[in-house]
């Protein structure tokens, strides 16, 4: 951050790089003298704000409204219904059962943070080939989520990738990956972790290479071993990305979408909770049902975000 | 342990974790170039005797994957073109001038982060719908610009380096605000704006659900609507449906191979939503 003459800093006089993130956003860098007309700024943000409102602010008003209406999506009529909707989600045992799913994905995504960390770590420090690990670890993140899904599909099917590999190795568990109910439900968190763990890798090996080198030169000259500087230097130092990616692996977990949607369409017991959401909405035309869904969904979110901002320290979170 | 037990455990998970990414998509790329019979009769493994190059053919013409690379090359560019107008413009407002309500928009802008996109679009299907722009290209378009805040904070941040000296030296110039904007900050926003045309048009090129839900015509196709409606009629000719995903990723790879550590750096600055 720069200090320029002039304008008014807020808050700490030490310059800190990583700061809580919504900080520097609220606490204005402009200067106290005005250049110009008073008008500018509105027309600047009359556009982006626009769009926020139509966009964003506008579905949200309106879904709650429709989340207390047994509207259709189409007909004129809205009628009012109360509460209805909301109990309907947590009695029903077909609107509940996908909480239980997201478990699988909950756990699933400790998993990748563990391998994740784990890739980050052993690649912080000095490794032959790097680069191409590094590459090759990240990639998946990138691919189209259709391509994924159907990659997977040709992975888990019968006598496809994972029984031929298995069978190179003399086993035959013989089970059907996405048939059986009680397995699907693994394989879809399993592809899950393929996707999305490089994301986690990068952010992880970013954070620990961010770590001031002389920290590992001291540690050195203690005569540290690799284990006491992973506990010492690298853990304290990833900690707040470490803690802000599990928490958001419960609202994450919950909000599975694409690939169950695309590799089994919620069918075999793989429903999850957006699944079901956007199938009442568009499938069964349910739009206030689907709605008190999508409210309960954000409220979830926003507790997440609550108990985040109240756990993890604010100032060294660096993420959007 | 010693440390040559410790490298041997450290290469051989790094060569065992390639290969868990990697096999995958090698086996998609070996049957793509398989015979139907080839790969209903051998293993995932097998070489094909002879590679079939008319299965990417058969994507190219009976999937529609000319008019999906099209209509995906469209909306990528002007959702890019919209969302670095609105968000310069906004990280402009916002960071250059001290006005009413500035703080609560810039409150209504961070709450809105937290509202999950999937699940609103049973309520943004009205407003969509409300416009007229259900079934055109303008509805993602539309979306993708206009529900982008991530691009704006990446603007602000990038924006606060940029001194006000300079601002204030154009304004003494005669120059009014439009033209500070437009000739002095926007210039200088040039690697901002590389990272925002990264990550978004990575996102933009791997959207499946805003373009199956806004754009459900058939002849109205994106890159992920072609491949995903390939799928239904040729559900059983695993090479072609090999041959589509190839097609998908190649484009990707090539991007990924060019523009790495733009990429890692740009995720790491605009982070995950």
């Amino acid at each position: 951050m720069t200090t320029t003459p002039g304008m008014i800093e807020v808050g700490t006089a030490e310059p800190v790089i990583q700061r809580r993130r919504f900080i520097p956003w609220i606490q204005s860098s402009a200067r106290t003298r005005r250049l110009g007309w008073w008008g500018t700024p509105y027309l600047f943000i009359l556009l982006p704000v626009g769009f926020l409102l139509l966009f964003t602010y506008t579905p949200v008003v309106n879904m709650f409204w429709y989340s207390v209406t047994s509207w259709d999506g189409l007909s004129k009529e809205q009628d009012y219904v109360g509460l209805a909707n909301y109990i309907r989600v947590f009695t029903r045992p077909e609107y509940f059962q996908v909480f239980y799913v997201s478990l699988f994905y909950f756990v699933a995504s400790f998993a990748q943070l563990g391998i994740a960390l784990y890739f980050a770590t052993i690649l912080s420090f000095q490794t032959k080939f790097k680069n191409f690990f590094k590459g090759v670890l990240f990639f998946p993140y990138l691919i189209n989520g259709v391509a994924i899904a159907f990659t997977f599909l040709y992975f888990f099917k019968p006598g496809g990738t994972l029984d031929a590999t298995l069978a190179f190795f003399g086993v035959d568990p013989g089970v059907l990956w996405l048939g059986d109910r009680s397995i699907a439900n693994f394989s879809l968190a399993g592809t899950s972790v393929w996707r999305y763990m490089g994301l986690n890798f990068v952010l992880f090996l970013g954070a620990i290479q961010s770590i001031p080198s002389q920290l590992y030169e001291a540690a050195a000259i203690d005569g540290a071993n690799k284990w006491q500087q992973f506990r010492f230097i690298i853990l304290p130092g990833i900690r707040p990305i470490l803690g802000l990616s599990m928490i958001l692996a419960i609202s994450g977990s919950i909000a599975v979408f694409e690939i169950p949607f695309i590799m089994t369409h919620g069918d075999n017991g793989t429903m999850t909770f957006v699944i079901k959401t956007v199938r009442v909405a568009f499938e069964n035309h349910k739009v206030g049902q689907a709605s008190a869904m999508a409210v309960i969904l954000l409220l979830i979110v926003l507790i997440v975000t609550w108990i985040q901002r109240r756990i993890i320290p604010d100032e060294k979170v660096n993420l959007v | 342990m010693t440390p040559v037990i410790a490298k041997t455990i450290k290469y051989v998970t790094l060569a065992l974790g390639s290969i868990v990414a990697l096999l995958p998509l090698t086996v998609i790329l070996l049957a793509s170039v398989k015979t139907q019979q080839e790969l209903e009769q051998g293993g995932p493994f097998d070489f094909p005797s002879s590679p079939q190059w008319g299965n990417y053919a058969t994507f190219f013409v009976r999937g529609k994957a000319l008019e999906g690379f099209m209509n995906t090359g469209i909306i990528l560019v002007f959702s890019i073109l919209g969302t670095i107008v609105i968000g310069t413009m906004a990280a402009y407002a916002i960071d250059r001038f001290e006005f009413r309500f500035r703080k609560s928009i810039v409150m209504l802008f961070l709450l809105a982060t937290l509202v999950p996109g999937v699940t609103t679009q049973v309520a943004t299907f009205q407003v969509v719908h409300a416009l007229g722009a259900y079934n055109t290209r303008v509805a993602p378009i539309l979306l993708f610009m206009g529900t982008d805040i991530i691009s704006i904070y990446i603007f602000i941040q990038f924006m606060r380096g940029i001194p006000k000296e300079l601002d204030e030296a154009a304004f003494l110039d005669g120059a009014n605000h439009w033209r500070i904007y437009r000739s002095v900050i926007f210039p200088l926003l040039k690697p901002a704006i590389a990272t925002v045309i990264i990550i978004k048009g990575i996102a933009i090129y791997n959207e499946f659900y805003i373009p199956f839900l806004y754009m459900p015509s058939r002849n109205l196709p994106v890159i992920s609507t072609a491949l995903f409606r390939f799928k239904g009629p040729y559900a059983a000719s695993w090479q072609v449906i090999s041959a589509g995903i190839i097609i998908v990723v190649i484009p990707t790879l090539i991007i990924f191979l060019l523009l790495q550590r733009h990429i890692y750096n740009g995720l790491t600055q605009g982070a995950v939503k």
